[in-house]
């Protein structure tokens, strides 16, 4: 079998026929992630897009064991079914993955995914990070990033927009033990593969941040998912990383002629207000957070092992 | 013979939960309830119980963790109390909508604010819409045997429903008695393992809890109502196969208890049962037609079986632990929609003990006299007139008699 083969022998674990946007990035991430982990799975779905695109009731997109509760709880059910396997002689049958936007984590269920990773399960989180809340329609979440326009969290005379800087999720999931953390992004497909592999083999809590770019929340045109995907790690504002047991293993280069985030915000409409004299200081702001994360990952030099060296 | 012991109501409520083998027990400290977890913990320290064990964050993480071991079709179990069981209310509504057997022990105690531990039954009549059966005990002893039957009828496919069994905080749950432990042999026989009917399995996987648009979800509900109302039958079925198999009775829906030619009866639910069986005692001594009806089961609630207990009774009166704010209390509300077109009987709603305050003999005779007035609603039963100064004199004429 072919590497394009193995990749592709489980792109039917979520069926076509979802409901989801066209040039929706985290579907296409959901059906990456499963690419590579394959079909020995229970997916535990928190309520939100993916959800609501892929389970209208009589219909299901999902060839996997899948299950969703609440908006908030996903970390918990995960545990519970984590040890109901144990419990029941099961053992290894199925990896437990839970997994929700960055409302559902690292906001409203966040409690329950922190309870779990503290008491170790046996559960692999992915974060589809879209930096929103998309499914109700753009409100402001904890992953939203510094100066975007959201509904909740509007530009006008006295706001830049979002008034506050990213919760850093992956910092707190390092500070809960975990033995792999790593963020990923469906703009780069065979880094997000390997990485969701490997959460899935880990023994123990792995968490996987995705970067998910939203056509209809972000505002960009349908056919540009991937690029503007790209332009996040490039400009680094979203570092690509890596690690084991605590440990920085890898991250993703950023180019050595960097774009600057003028190019990467220009695209959006939810950073439109910022062009212009008026937001030099925010955009200043922005940069300067690119630059802080290439300074404390090391963007800008070659990381000592990955199979893809520089975001391109 | 099983072993007769001398237990604390918790202690008795652990050990059922041991002989029902439960795969996943999910344990979050709170008062009154504590006792029950921590005795599990114990067992499960000592290899007692073969069961995954686990300290939670919240009892909103007890009640997802239940749900996802459920799910995977394991037979898993948790308790609350008061705060914790609101804490739990959406992952309770939603249990049920899955469709999921799990078992809640709930130990009755009131809700903040104020801040009170004590018991009362707030907590569990506050959750009476969520879709879980619930049984209320008068004893540490019918606490243990209602355990052993709830999960029986919860996993029964014919149901698949949670269930709650409420048990009063302090009151059982502190309280020592000789209880009466089934053989691990007899519990295994009457209650085999889980049959999961859509377990969560790589090997034949299913969705679970997609989302129903208009089209969908009235029928869901109807459903779900449905499996509750039927479930009375399965409920009967197994409370007699329990009292055929151990030797002791339980009653499916109500006790009724010196109701033979009652003029006048109390309706209770938990251990306030007890005290009033007593002043029932004392009126039948002074020649006083009253009895007393005691409803086991709360949810689903078996209108027939109440209004057949209560036939040919003049006056009623409902002692309750809980109120709706704003409204006739919820017990007294149902005692009434039971008996309409049924019975000439007056019911008055009387609310008794709330957040710990004792319930004696009294008490009850109070009501009784109190009966004997023109009917009412949210009768506050031994409230101190100093402490709510303005509000006094309303409270004499409530309690004027005819």
């Amino acid at each position: 079998m072919t590497a394009t083969q193995e990749s592709q022998q489980y792109a039917h674990l979520i069926a076509p026929g979802h409901s989801a946007c066209m040039g929706c990035g985290e579907l296409l991430a959901a059906r990456l992630v499963l690419q590579a982990v394959g079909p020995n799975v229970i997916i535990v779905q928190a309520t939100g897009c993916m959800e609501v695109t892929t389970t209208k009731y009589p219909e299901s997109a999902w060839e996997v064991p899948w299950i969703h509760s609440l908006f908030d709880n996903v970390g918990s059910v995960g545990a519970g079914i984590e040890m109901a396997l144990r419990a029941m002689g099961k053992e290894g049958s199925a990896k437990v993955i839970v997994q929700g936007g960055d409302g559902a984590l690292a906001d409203i269920g966040f409690g329950p995914l922190s309870g779990m990773w503290e008491r170790g399960h046996d559960v692999m989180t992915v974060c589809y990070d879209n930096e929103a809340y998309m499914n109700t329609g753009v409100q402001r979440s904890g992953l939203t990033p510094f100066a975007a326009r959201t509904s909740t969290s509007p530009p006008g005379k006295q706001s830049v927009g979002n008034w506050l800087p990213k919760k850093d999720l992956v910092a707190i999931a390092l500070g809960h033990g975990l033995p792999y953390v790593a963020t990923s992004s469906p703009a780069y497909p065979r880094d997000l593969m390997r990485k969701a592999k490997k959460a899935a083999e880990t023994k123990g809590p792995s968490y996987l941040q995705l970067h998910i770019p939203c056509p209809l929340g972000w505002g960009f045109a349908v056919s540009d998912t991937i690029s503007i995907g790209k332009l996040a790690v490039q400009v680094g504002l979203y570092p690509i990383v890596e690690y084991e047991n605590g440990e920085l293993v890898s991250w993703m280069r950023v180019p050595s002629r960097r774009p600057t985030v003028e190019e990467y915000l220009s695209k959006q409409v939810r950073f439109r207000h910022l062009s212009g004299d008026k937001a030099k200081d925010e955009v200043a702001r922005i940069q300067a957070i690119a630059d802080a994360n290439i300074a404390r990952f090391k963007l800008d030099q070659p990381p000592p092992r990955t199979p893809k060296p520089t975001a391109e | 013979m099983p072993a007769g012991r001398i237990l604390e109501g918790s202690a008795a409520v652990a050990h059922a939960v041991r002989l029902c083998r439960p795969h996943v027990v999910a344990a979050y400290p709170i008062t009154p309830q504590t006792h029950i977890v921590e005795n599990i913990a114990q067992m499960w320290a000592d290899g007692q119980i073969g069961c995954e064990f686990t300290n939670v964050e919240s009892e909103f993480a007890a009640a997802s963790v239940v749900l996802g071991a459920s799910a995977a079709g394991a037979r898993a179990y948790t308790a609350s109390s008061s705060q914790g069981i609101l804490l739990m209310t959406e992952v309770l509504y939603n249990i049920s909508g899955l469709r999921l057997p799990v078992m809640l022990t709930c130990v009755n105690r009131s809700i903040s604010a104020p801040l009170n531990i004590w018991n009362d039954q707030q907590d569990s009549i506050s959750v009476r819409d969520s879709g879980w059966i619930q049984f209320y005990a008068e004893d540490p002893q019918e606490a243990l045997d209602l355990h052993i039957v709830a999960f029986k009828i919860a996993e029964d496919h014919r149901v698949l429903l949670p269930a709650m069994v409420c048990i009063d905080g302090f009151l059982l749950t502190h309280c020592y008695e000789p209880v009466e432990i089934p053989e691990q042999q007899a519990v295994d026989k009457f209650l085999p393992a889980r049959q999961p009917l859509h377990p969560l399995d790589p090997q034949k996987p299913v969705t679970l809890g997609a989302y129903a648009d208009p089209s969908y979800y009235m029928e869901h509900r109807y459903i779900v109502n449905s499996a509750m109302v039927s479930s009375a039958g399965v409920i009967a079925e197994v409370f007699s196969g329990f009292t055929a198999t151990f030797g002791r009775t339980l009653h499916p829906f109500v006790e009724q208890y010196r109701m033979e030619g009652a003029r006048q009866a109390l309706v209770a639910m938990g251990s306030i049962a007890s005290v009033a069986k007593d002043a029932v005692d004392e009126r039948r001594e002074r020649g006083e037609p009253v009895g007393l009806v005691r409803i086991v089961t709360f949810r689903p609630f078996v209108a027939d079986q109440v209004a057949a207990a209560l036939a040919g009774v003049e006056r009623v009166a409902v002692l309750e632990k809980a109120i709706s704010v704003g409204a006739p209390a919820p017990l007294v509300t149902e005692v009434r929609s039971a008996l309409y077109g049924r019975s000439d009987a007056v019911v008055s709603g009387f609310v008794i003990g709330l957040g710990g305050r004792d319930v004696t003999t009294a008490s009850i005779h109070r009501v009784l006299e109190r009966l004997q007035g023109p009917p009412g609603d949210n009768l506050f039963v031994d409230l101190d007139p100093e402490l709510i100064g303005d509000l006094a004199p309303a409270l004499e004429r409530e309690w004027q008699t005819a």
